[in-house]
């Protein structure tokens, strides 16, 4: 079994699919000799031409407006949006046009694209290329928002996404593109849309997060096992909407606490619709508040990034918090 | 093939020739406002295909007046009226081939029924009835994939780069195709447009953009939308030839789109056509026109019908009688009716189709808001109180 990082398991699953599939197309930045700026398009254009991977001219309405139009048509269009700040331009395709095509014709017509997209912090990229805007997707109805945590994953989602019969935003944290490398199977497999992971068992506190953060809050979960002896279990959600619910509840049933950690604002944040989540169903297992580590309520800063996204010391934090309570 | 930037340039003289800047700037008409001939050729057309054209814009203007009626009735949420305009969407639609396909917009019935849909199927979709074909989520939108119309949309121009993308689908697929799209001279400012058309002249794809321009953005005049001095120049900058036609001469409309269409069935690349016309109605049935509108110029415009005028060159050229005219219109007004009168008493959607359609499955959010739903229906009758 080939060990890989998560580009390289990202550009297996698209060979796959494309070899699979002959609707599957990429279209978008530089993804054809260039081979994307993350290279995670790379060498698809030798294999599969220009007619199946598409370079776009700059502009993400038109990418995401296009790929509309190819879905419309009968293709399985795959696009990338090169930094997931720049998505903003295509906003209104995504959430006027492409959320609501199913709905707004009575399931007459369709528009299943997957728009995949570098996003998140940690690797100095500042203001704009940066940003976790999951939030507004997931607030959108007829979207399926997702975000891998590690390369095996990171295959059988992208499969899962591309074989979806619904719109998918496909969210990369790019921080984590090159530094997992784990085994993954050269086999044909999905991760089921709407299946999280338990990353670590544990008895104490539910940390329910999702990409680079599970890595971080493993730390932290490591962290507070050595100095206190605190079991804490790590969720992966894998799927950001629709979540794992089920799975949610089986935790905090167990631990009866909770901490969400992720790197998007905390103000209206996926943490605060967790959060919701579990009060309105699961109250009476709760030994304390709810707590949410997150970025903070700023644009996402240049200078001193990691203090402003979650890292070990702040999940502890909360952890000793809750623990406390 | 990289090329030098400074070593290569453009053969001007040839771009120009082939962009026929001067289509784009003057107005191409075939029928004055008075039916008679304007053009130096009078168009070979078929008895047969000018009667449909005909039928086709009567049968839009009844259908329109009666959407206004029953906006005013309460059975209609909203009508963006379509008086006046009805030689675009019929011009353009009938221009095309079977297989070809049309992304029109919300004042574009006539392209629904010179494409075969019913006026019940319209009708339905309006009314929002149980036989609604896109189940009561919009209003003024249609669709209908059987006759190869996509749905419109509200937001402005949303359409565009849509139809680009199946331009360029079909282009892939190897099918010869053409993809027409209809718009009005407001959506010309949004981005849309120019993304779409800088696609579509990059890629030479088999699209056809008409721009329905009927002068007002709500109340915005085209002279506050563009410096440009018309919409069709616009094409200009992305190597895409303009024409700028008589949208009320129905045969200019007709003969500009059917060239555009051939063009690109061709794979001679895309066309943008500037269809002039005049927005005599409101914006739609919740805008006020005398607002920002004199009356007296909407007065002035009428002279410029589109029906009429079609009308009058009809009989000029004894293609139809005045007494086959007086019947073809008494039976349309007729059968329309008895239409409507169907579709009125229709029973209304059922409550539950505001959760359908929204993904391909009912995910668990929504499986658990429909049980809240319909226990708020229980407590409702229980109480005895709605919502209205």
């Amino acid at each position: 079994m080939p060990v890989l990082n998560m580009v390289q398991a990202l550009n297996m699953a698209l060979r796959e699919e494309m070899r699979r599939d002959p609707r599957v197309i990429v279209l978008g930045e530089d993804v054809g000799r260039r081979g994307g700026v993350f290279l995670v398009t790379e060498g698809l254009i030798d294999e599969f031409g220009e007619k199946r991977v598409i370079d776009t001219p700059l502009t993400e309405m038109g990418i995401v407006g296009i790929a509309i139009g190819l879905a419309m048509y009968g293709f399985k269009p795959v696009a990338e949006i090169q930094f997931i700040d720049f998505v903003y331009e295509a906003f209104d395709q995504i959430v006027s046009e492409m959320a609501k095509m199913r709905s707004k014709t009575g399931g007459m017509f369709t528009a299943p694209v997957v728009i995949r997209a570098p996003c998140c912090g940690g690797v100095k990229g500042a203001m704009h290329h940066s940003q976790s805007p999951e939030a507004y997707f997931i607030h959108t109805a007829g979207l399926i928002t997702m975000m891998p945590s590690r390369p095996h994953d990171a295959k059988g989602m992208l499969k899962a996404a591309i074989r979806s019969e619904d719109p998918v935003i496909f969210l990369e944290p790019k921080s984590i593109y090159r530094t997992i490398r784990e085994e993954v199977p050269e086999d044909d497999y999905i991760v089921p849309i709407g299946k999280a992971r338990i990353a670590r068992e544990g008895s104490d506190i539910t940390i329910v997060t999702y990409g680079a953060m599970v890595h971080t809050a493993l730390e932290a979960a490591e962290l507070a096992e050595r100095k206190h002896g605190w079991s804490a279990e790590v969720i992966d959600l894998r799927t950001l909407f629709p979540f794992d619910r089920d799975l949610l509840i089986q935790s905090i049933e167990k631990t009866g606490r909770m901490i969400i950690v992720h790197e998007a604002p905390k103000t209206l944040g996926l943490g605060a619709e967790i959060s919701a989540y579990i009060a309105e169903n699961a109250i009476d297992l709760l030994r304390g508040p709810i707590l949410r580590v997150t970025g903070y309520d700023t644009p996402f800063p240049l200078a001193h990034e990691k203090l402003y996204m979650p890292n070990v010391a702040r999940i502890y934090l909360a952890m000793q918090k809750i623990m406390m309570y | 093939m990289l090329h030098d930037p400074f070593e290569s340039f453009y053969k001007t003289e040839d771009l120009l020739r082939e962009l026929q800047i001067d289509r784009s700037l003057g107005i191409y008409r075939i029928i004055d406002p008075g039916g008679n001939i304007a053009a130096e050729k009078e168009p070979d057309l078929p008895r047969e295909f000018l009667i449909t054209m005909y039928v086709s814009m009567i049968r839009t203007r009844i259908l329109d007046s009666w959407l206004l009626r029953l906006q005013r009735m309460g059975k209609v949420a909203l009508h963006a009226p379509n008086i006046g305009e009805e030689a675009v969407g019929v011009g353009s639609a009938l221009a095309l081939e079977r297989d070809d396909w049309i992304f029109p917009y919300y004042r574009n019935i006539g392209v629904f029924i010179a494409r075969g849909v019913s006026e019940e199927e319209i009708l339905d979709r309006n009314i929002a009835n149980a036989d609604d074909p896109f189940k009561g989520k919009e209003f003024t939108i249609l669709g209908s994939k059987k006759h190869r119309i996509a749905p419109s949309t509200v937001p402005v121009g949303n359409q565009i780069p849509h139809a680009v993308g199946f331009a360029l689908g079909a282009t892939i697929a190897g099918e010869r195709i053409a993809v027409l799209t209809i718009f009005g001279d407001g959506a010309t400012s949004r981005g849309g447009f120019h993304v779409g058309l800088n696609f579509a002249g990059l890629h030479r794809l088999p699209a056809v953009f008409v721009i329905q321009n009927n002068q007002w953005a709500i109340s915005m005049p085209a002279s506050k939308q563009t410096g440009s001095a018309t919409f069709a120049i616009k094409g200009v900058a992305y190597n895409i030839p303009g024409v700028r036609v008589d949208g009320n001469d129905v045969l200019a409309v007709y003969l500009a789109a059917r060239e555009a269409v051939i063009r690109a069935r061709d794979g001679k690349g895309p066309t943008l056509i500037e269809a002039v016309t005049y927005r005599i109605g409101p914006h739609t049935t919740a805008d006020d026109p005398t607002r920002y509108r004199p009356p007296e110029i909407v007065k002035r415009m009428e002279k410029y019908d589109p029906v009429e005028r079609f009308r009058r060159y009809l009989i000029a050229r004894g293609y139809i009688s005045e007494k086959e005219d007086i019947e073809i219109q008494g039976f349309w007004s007729k059968t329309i009716e008895d239409i409507v009168r169907k579709c009125i008493s229709k029973p209304q959607l059922r409550e539950e189709v505001i959760f359908e359609d929204v993904y391909s499955r009912t995910y668990w959010n929504l499986e658990e808001q429909i049980r809240e739903f319909r226990e708020s229906l229980e407590v409702m009758k229980k109480l005895g109180i709605g919502v209205e």
